[in-house]
């Protein structure tokens, strides 16, 4: 246990405490805000009439917050002094080596996937995702206050992709993983010379279709098979609007959106079930081609 | 004395160096404290009258004003740091050492910026996180949610060239486990699906760009520096006055007054 509250208490892994307890904090704020509003039946169009001058009533309040952030910043950094490390060498690796902290839950994705996914694809489409949030989200209620009943599809969403998979992952590449990217837990003593040995095997081969041919060439069998799962995995989406092609929501989104929409969802959902996949059955690849795999 | 002292003060005030440099009275009356907001380069980016939620903390976290405050203490901090500093590998360890033991207020100066910077990413997000629940990017302020987004971005970038600069163990291999990513880029990288079809290799590939070299060396630490300083922090806080002028636009902190029935 020792060793685990050595790893908490390395100055660069004290924003990650705060950061967690800081999420918890503020999740479980906003979700009782929400319930506040939502249980009352009166709208309150009367309070948005109720207006104030900014000097005095809105500087002030940010004059004390500025103040009260300074003070917790001159203290923290008083007490506790940033990581110099031995000077660069680069030939010599430490292990395990990790990128800063807020790239963590990217690192831990490694795992999972290839580098072109879980390096370049996966937050490229976390960028462009978060900036078509607005442009896809029609749902005119809920602008300006906390709400969950009037949007609980969007904010489940958020959550799921922030708290689980953001934060929590973050939490698990800083102080669950050591050496050579093995899982430890807290009690646990990080081994250098810990081995794990590797028993993933293909998803296609889960059904006798086996990646490769005796002669190490890959199999046509196990492309075809790889291509389609992933098809479908897409075409939910497809038959979801085709059942609900007349209904006003699919009117109302229109296909652009709704495609958009369908395909950050489908490949967001893609990254636990991935995840799921490696930790249950030891799937390593869905797909395998000559020039990438999934 | 006193009487004296008041004598001097009504004096002053009537001269023209005063006049010239404060506009109107500090008399606490409406029209003075719409002044104070409209007549103050600073203070005018905020609308003069807001709706009361907006000055909750509860409601906005503050996380928003926080976040620039924090930029603010970066950039101080930040230039205060060039000065001890050189970007060259013979010399920044060396020059983080010297700060570290021999500087007066080094270590705190460094801490600061350090902490803040860290803290700067939490608060960036716990905005966004209020912002997308509160679903204060919907219309009219969908698209400085978009700014925020490249703002974000940009904090992220920020944060990470600067782990570079100390030169040491913890930096160069933090941005070696990071920029390996490149490689795998799809078509520009030398590792990524199609990129060696398209003749990358690992000495003209997206990474190479990005390090100036084939591994993190002293080229890369240059071309961190210069974004770190300079050219992420003059696009981002160009990117922060469109943001912050755009809320008073659409309406203020946390809220279009037209359209919302609950706060």
């Amino acid at each position: 246990m020792e060793h685990f509250f050595k790893i908490i208490s390395k100055p660069d892994n004290v924003p990650i405490i705060l950061m967690l307890l800081l999420t918890i904090f503020y999740t479980w704020l906003a979700m009782s805000k929400a319930r506040k509003n939502d249980e009352q039946t009166s709208s309150e169009e009367s309070k948005l009439a109720d207006k104030v001058q900014v000097w005095p009533y809105l500087v002030k309040v940010e004059f004390l917050a500025a103040l009260f952030v300074m003070v917790i910043l001159t203290f923290w950094s008083f007490l506790l002094d940033a990581p110099l490390e031995e000077p660069a060498n680069p030939a010599l690796t430490p292990n395990p080596s990790k990128a800063p902290w807020y790239f963590l839950g990217l690192q831990e994705i490694l795992v999972y996937f290839d580098p072109w996914i879980a390096g370049v694809l996966i937050p490229t489409l976390i960028i462009l995702g978060l900036c078509a949030i607005p442009y896809i989200d029609i749902n005119p209620k809920g602008n300006g206050y906390y709400t969950f009943k009037e949007r609980p599809f969007a904010i489940v969403t958020f959550c799921v992709g922030f708290l689980l998979l953001w934060v929590s992952l973050i939490v698990l590449g800083t102080f669950f993983r050591g050496p050579g990217w093995n899982l430890f837990l807290p009690w646990e003593y990080w081994d250098t010379h810990r081995v794990v040995a590797l028993t993933n095997i293909d998803f296609t081969e889960l059904f006798g279709v086996p990646t490769r041919r005796v002669d190490d060439s890959l199999n046509p069998a196990a492309m075809i098979f790889g291509s389609l799962i992933i098809a479908l995995w897409y075409f939910v989406p497809v038959a979801y609007l085709w059942l609900k092609r007349n209904s006003d929501f699919m009117r109302k989104m229109g296909l652009l959106r709704y495609g958009v929409t369908a395909f950050l969802l489908m490949t967001m959902a893609a990254v636990p079930v991935k995840i799921i996949l490696r930790l249950t059955l030891n799937v390593k690849y869905i797909l395998v081609t000559p020039f990438f795999n999934i | 004395m006193l009487g004296m002292l008041d004598q001097l003060k009504a004096k002053w005030e009537k001269t023209e160096v005063y006049k010239s440099i404060f506009r109107h009275s500090y008399q606490d009356t409406q029209r003075n404290r719409a002044l104070q907001i409209v007549d103050n380069v600073f203070l005018h980016l905020h609308p003069v009258r807001i709706s009361r939620h907006a000055t909750n903390v509860g409601f906005t976290w503050g996380m928003g004003g926080i976040t620039f405050l924090l930029f603010i203490v970066l950039t101080i901090t930040g230039v205060i740091l060039m000065f001890y500093y050189r970007p060259a590998a013979e010399y920044a360890y060396d020059d983080m050492k010297y700060l570290m033991n021999d500087v007066a207020f080094g270590p705190l100066m460094r801490n600061m910026h350090r902490w803040a910077a860290h803290a700067m990413v939490i608060t960036v997000m716990l905005h966004m996180f209020r912002v997308f629940l509160t679903g204060s990017y919907k219309p009219p302020r969908q698209f400085n949610w978009v700014i925020g987004v490249i703002l974000l971005t940009l904090t992220l970038f920020l944060s990470f060239t600067g782990y570079l600069l100390p030169w040491d163990q913890l930096a160069i291999w933090a941005v070696t486990v990071g920029t390996n990513m490149a490689r795998a880029t799809p078509l520009l990288g030398h590792e990524g699906p199609f990129g060696p079809e398209l003749g990358m290799r690992i000495d003209n590939d997206v990474r190479f760009v990005l390090l100036g070299g084939t591994q993190v060396g002293p080229p890369t630490l240059l071309r961190f520096y210069v974004l770190h300083c300079i050219f992420l922090p003059l696009v981002g806080a160009i990117l922060m006055i469109v943001h912050f002028w755009r809320i008073r636009k659409d309406g203020g902190i946390s809220g279009p007054d037209v359209d919302s029935k609950k706060v």
